[in-house]
């Protein structure tokens, strides 16, 4: 009684367009070196996949030798970071409409230079009937996958590699999608798929599922009856006419019935009693509108009261659904989920996908591609070459599917390393890396949004100040500027398009543009009053502190945007501090024990104020280093700090020692190499081991793993505590797996997790606003931990009820 | 409290969504004596509803339903079943007022939603104060008791045996002697389903909307019929498989993945999408599609119900199932296929049982005398 991902045949037009709206080079990216191709084709939109390998540069860092004499030399950075060129793999899926598939397919043909694939994998009701022309056109054999095979290893594939993937739907909140965080084991689940029929199927494991039941009505039902009751031909119109209408004239309620609610049964007097109970006459006409909205709601229940039946027959509690029914349309996931609601009474959850419609492709080409095991990779969902969630939707963006035509696109990065939990994470089902979801607060969301456009301008001219060689690097800025700017004002109509919306989704959004446009890493070089534009006395300050936050999120007041030029590279940056990492550590050794830790915590604090106008602090450094570093700690607010848990903390270092602690590090130069490594050597010399976590991959001036090794070398050469524990071990450097300037920990590098179970970690420090403040500030471990950032954002400052510069310092020990 | 006393007439109304299904014990051992002390309006009623067969326009007596020579509370007489939709109510009312019913003290005993939502009206216009009774209470009670008396000599519950082959389909009387627990699944203009473990024990496990009203709504709108009886006979000569895609329209025959037949409906009104097939179909196909449609969801709904509370025998009753033996063996054979043979649809002759209870059994008496002040 069901059927699977066909979604219903018939009377979408079946005429061939030749013709494509945009410029297919946008859509089908990266076809040169296409290959495992498969295709979804369904009742009226064609679903295609393939994998490319994506040409980009990379920042690659480079130590330089240092036979050991010529360290005086210290107008040369320690180090170089140089672009290289790099392959990484891709996966790409484009949506469009069956009418193109002609098109679509010359098009590909044309452009598909280098190829050893000779097969296609197809999946989908409309794989049979378009086999012959895939065939022609691509000389490529086509191979039948089953459909609710693909749908799954889909739907397992996007449930574990894509944040907020799923979704519910709260009817009445702006906006009304809520998403899901990961979670970290995704079976069992229940999979609904609303076809033309509906399929429901019980997926327990990564290969194991199975169809447990069914039902004829579905969303051929609602289609071939409304065609039939309202003489409206198209799904969509049928839904838009159903939206307008009332059921309450079609249907008899409870009330209609009883007079009111049924009380001892608690069946409240709206309730639909009989379906169409009302059209059982002959001398009444009804409207199309109000038959087309009573049918949706007969459909949607009766799916609803399937599932819930289903899910507790099984002691399932998630439901996802999935089908053209619901497949962006709002209307239909209301009524779905008022079902659900109203027939678990709240105990099973309706959740649905922001890429469903993709899902059967995904599975066509994970079953075609299984040689190359994509399983045992992290993807990642690639912001830049992805259309948000409803990019298309009729319902939603009328105007925005005018400007996107009909294409959809959804591109996948293949991470380097595989991502998995932080081990220490409390409850990672309930683990919310991020402080403020923008979606939800709208204010937020607009100041944010504002920061980042007026953002843009410095970021694209240090885009291009970061390749001085390069003969199109300002073209490719201006694209990338075109690109991230779009990006914003999709966000601005839509926060919920790429899921929740949030200080992290922004910046990571922006590094995926950069990376597009081949900017690895914009802060690797700029050459003084490039970077940032000089600025005359009078400037409003605004647009410069939006603009230094979005850059690197710092902040206010005339003089200290005076030192937001971020003209000073990283490598730069390293070699200063370097010099006077000596000088800072004696001047610590120094002091009494007690005294001492302070002025540890003032260090890791001072140095993370270093992001915001290095320029003017490195200058009084190179003259006087350590009376620029005693600058910075002066800028910090005075204890009491805005979150003060410091005596906890001494308290607790007056105890026994830490086994290990894991370190989260922030910034490049002055913060990691004065505030972290005098901090980490106190842990070491006090017994405890240390891992220190750098980021993989670069992203604004954030030490990089690469960076933190030759920094980690340069201060062994000068330092026998940190060259010991380096050589013993005691001391390991290792990535995050990530490039951004935020930390989601429940995607960490595996060899990080391994790790900290090995060592048994037993501290966690974060470090700085992206890691400790934008994310990881409601965070819960199952140890002891340590948050610690100033506030350079006078926004974020008030909000938090503090001022510019206060001093979050956030020790926790979980409750026993 | 002694139901010896009750007075005559005996009625039992239930007021449906879209029937009044009305029961009336003619006593039929009336001695000279008590013929003597009857008043006039009290003759003219029973005369009245047992010499008609119907009643103005809409009201119908279903004399192959009667219940003949039957002790109740110590009385014999005949039980009769009459039915009429319920948007006559008002002239219903309007009729109690013109035969003062009220001069004659009898208990109105009622269920049904129309009992909460008309009782206001049997009270100013007709001056009858209704007994209402709780309509699963009725249910309940009413299975059992018909049950128990029998239908005129024979079994009064009855399944299929090879429901899908009309050659060898045979309509087999069941012996309810082990009745719980039991799903009742009650199908009216809507449907409820009842898991009853006991006489007193029972719980509504759930409800649809898409019930006998949604048939009849529908086949109103697709096809212009205008009375259940055409509904369904327009049904006995369609082919849904027109209508409806099949699992081999999708697959070309069986869908082994699944363990799918081609025959089972992939997508009910699925053929419907396109316009050609929507030209190609008759009114007839369109009523038998809506048939097949609902009637397997409630089958279905029904079965995975049963496996929720672990219940293996089913008894489909209402008024949705009167004259309607196609519904009854798709339910049967549904029923069976997908349980596997674990799962027994059973049916009763009287599909409009629940009526009964409410004013016959003895327990039910009682507490209407109470409530009457007897």
């Amino acid at each position: 009684m069901a059927e699977c991902g066909a979604s219903g045949s018939g009377s979408s037009g079946d005429s061939l367009d030749k013709s494509i709206t945009l410029p297919p080079d946008e859509i089908f990216r990266n076809l040169e070196n296409a290959k495992r191709f498969a295709i979804d084709i369904g009742g009226s939109l064609t679903k295609l996949a393939y994998y490319s390998t994506v040409q980009h540069k990379v920042a690659k860092v480079r130590s330089f030798d240092y036979s050991g004499k010529d360290t005086e030399q210290d107008h040369e950075p320690p180090y170089e970071i140089s672009v290289q060129e790099e392959v990484t793999a891709r996966l790409h899926f484009v949506k469009f409409e069956n009418t193109y598939i002609e098109a679509c397919l010359d098009f590909i043909k044309d452009h598909l230079v280098n190829t050893e694939t000779k097969v296609i994998q197809a999946t989908g009701g409309g794989a049979y009937k378009f086999k012959d022309l895939i065939e022609e056109k691509l000389q490529l054999k086509v191979d039948k996958e089953d459909v609710m095979t693909c749908l799954i290893k889909g739907c397992n594939f996007v449930l574990k590699n894509i944040p907020h993937e799923a979704f519910v739907y709260q009817k009445d909140s702006d906006p009304e999608f809520r998403f899901q965080t990961n979670h970290p084991n995704i079976f069992p689940y229940l999979l609904v798929n609303i076809g033309s029929g509906v399929s429901i199927v019980k997926v327990e494991t990564e290969d194991r599922f199975e169809w447990i039941g069914g039902s004829s009505i579905g969303g051929g039902t609602f289609w071939g009856l409304g065609a039939l009751l309202t003489k409206t031909k198209k799904f969509d119109e049928l839904l838009q006419l159903a939206s307008r209408g009332q059921h309450t004239n079609v249907d008899m309620l409870v009330q209609d019935i009883y007079g009111g609610a049924h009380e001892t049964l608690g069946l409240s007097g709206n309730l639909i009693a009989s379906s169409f109970g009302k059209s059982a006459t002959a001398d009444q006409e009804f409207s199309k509108e109000d038959m087309a909205k009573s049918l949706l709601h007969m459909i949607s229940n009766d799916i609803g009261q399937l599932a819930c039946l289903y899910a507790r027959l099984h002691c399932l509690d998630r439901v996802y659904f999935g089908g053209f029914f619901i497949r962006g349309h709002p209307v239909t996931m209301r009524t779905i989920t008022y079902s659900i609601n109203f027939f678990s009474k709240g105990e099973v959850q309706a959740l649905f996908l922001r890429h469903e419609g993709y899902l059967g492709a995904i599975g066509a080409f994970l079953k075609g591609a299984e040689q190359d095991n994509p399983n045992q990779y992290s993807w990642g969902e690639n912001y830049a070459g992805s259309s948000g969630l409803m990019s298309s939707s009729p319902e939603l963006c009328p105007t925005q599917r005018a400007r996107s035509g009909t294409f959809d696109l959804l591109e996948m990065d293949r991470l380097e390393r595989p991502l998995v939990n932080l081990p220490l994470l409390l409850d990672p089902s309930s683990y919310v890396p991020d402080t403020v979801d923008l979606t939800d607060d709208a204010l937020a969301r607009k100041y944010w949004l504002t920061c980042f456009e007026e953002a843009l301008d410095g970021v694209v001219k240090r885009a291009v100040a970061s390749q001085p060689g390069s003969v199109d690097a300002a073209e490719r800025a201006e694209k990338f500027r075109q690109k991230y700017w779009n990006k914003l004002q999709t966000l601005r109509h839509q926060p919920f398009a790429y899921g929740t919306l949030t200080v992290r989704s922004l910046l990571d959004t922006r590094e995926h543009c950069l990376n597009e446009f081949n900017f690895p890493d914009p802060y690797s070089k700029s050459r003084p009053g490039e970077a940032s534009s000089p600025r005359s006395p009078g400037q409003p300050v605004s647009s410069i502190n939006c603009g230094s936050i979005a850059g690197s999120m710092v902040t206010t007041s005339a003089e200290q945007s005076r030192g937001s030029d971020e003209q000073l590279v990283k490598q730069k940056d390293n070699g200063v501090a370097l010099k006077c990492f000596q000088r800072v550590v004696s001047a610590l050794d120094a002091l009494d024990w007690e005294e001492r830790q302070l002025a540890l915590v003032k260090g890791l604090l001072a140095g993370n104020v270093f992001d915001w106008g290095a320029k003017a602090v490195s200058d009084v450094l190179e003259s006087d280093p350590q009376f620029g570093f005693e600058e910075a700690k002066k800028k910090l607010q005075e204890r009491p700090w805005l979150v003060d848990s410091y005596s906890k903390w001494l308290q607790r270092l007056k105890g026994p020692p830490h086994k290990c602690a894991l370190i989260f590090a922030d910034n490049s130069g002055v913060d990691v190499i004065l505030g972290v490594f005098p901090f980490v050597r106190e842990l070491l010399s006090r017994g405890t081991e240390v891992i220190l976590a750098c980021n993989s991959g670069p992203a604004l001036n954030d030490v990089t793993y690469s960076e933190s090794l030759i920094v980690a070398e340069r201060i062994a050469a000068m330092d026998p505590v940190i060259h010991s524990a380096l050589r013993e071990e005691r001391l390991l450097l290792v990535q995050t797996g990530s490039s951004s300037p935020c930390l989601d920990l429940s995607r960490l590098d595996k060899g990080l997790a391994v790790l900290v179970r090995e060592r048994g970690a037993d501290l966690v420090v974060i470090e700085g606003m992206g890691r400790a403040v934008h994310t990881n500030y409601h965070a819960a471990l199952c140890c002891e931990s340590l948050k610690l950032a100033v506030i350079k954002n006078s926004w974020l400052a008030e909000r938090l009820g503090g001022q510019l510069f206060s001093v979050i310092f956030k020790y926790e020990v979980p409750a026993e | 409290t002694n139901v010896e006393d009750a007075v005559f007439p005996w009625f039992g109304l239930d007021i449906g969504g879209t029937l009044v299904k009305l029961v009336y014990f003619e006593p039929k051992d009336i001695t000279a004596e008590e013929e003597e002390e009857e008043v006039e309006s009290l003759k003219s009623i029973r005369k009245y509803l047992t010499s008609n067969v119907a009643y103005g326009s809409t009201g119908i007596r279903d004399v192959h339903l009667e219940l003949k020579d039957l002790t109740l509370c110590g009385r014999k007489g005949n039980l009769h079943f009459i039915r009429f939709p319920t948007h006559d109510m008002p002239a219903f009312i309007q009729m109690g007022r013109d035969k003062n019913f009220s001069s004659l003290h009898t208990v109105f005993c009622a269920t049904g939603g129309g009992a909460y939502k008309f009782e206001q009206d049997f009270l100013t216009i007709g001056d009858l104060q209704l007994c209402k009774l709780d309509e699963l209470d009725c249910l309940i009670k009413g299975i059992l008791y018909i049950d128990s008396v029998g239908f005129n000599g024979r079994s009064q519950c009855y399944y299929f045996e090879n429901p899908a082959d009309s050659e060898k389909c045979q309509k087999l009387p069941f012996d309810l002697k082990n009745p719980y627990p039991l799903l009742l699944v009650n199908i009216g203009s809507g449907v409820s389903i009842l898991a009853v473990y006991s006489k007193d024990n029972y719980k509504r496990v759930t409800g649809t909307s898409l019930g006998g009203g949604t048939f009849f709504g529908l086949c109103c709108l697709l096809t212009g019929c205008t009375t259940f009886e055409e509904a369904l006979e327009m049904a006995s000569r369609g082919d849904s498989t027109k209508v409806d895609k099949l699992v081999r329209d999708i697959y070309g025959g069986d869908y082994e993945r699944f363990g799918l037949p081609g025959w089972a409906v992939a997508s009910s009104f699925g053929n419907m999408m396109s316009k050609e097939k929507r030209e190609a179909v008759s009114k007839e196909d369109l009523a038998r599609a809506t048939l097949i449609t609902i009637t397997n969801n409630i089958g279905s709904i029904a079965r995975m119900c049963a496996l929720n509370e672990n219940i293996n025998q089913v008894v489909f009753v209402g008024n949705f199932l009167r004259i309607n033996t196609i519904a009854m063996r798709l339910l049967a054979y549904a029923l069976d296929y997908w349980s596997k043979g674990q799962l027994k649809a059973l049916f009763s002759e009287h599909e409009v049982s629940r009526v009964i209870s409410c004013d016959m059994l003895p327990s039910q008496r009682a507490c209407c005398s109470c409530y009457a002040g007897i």
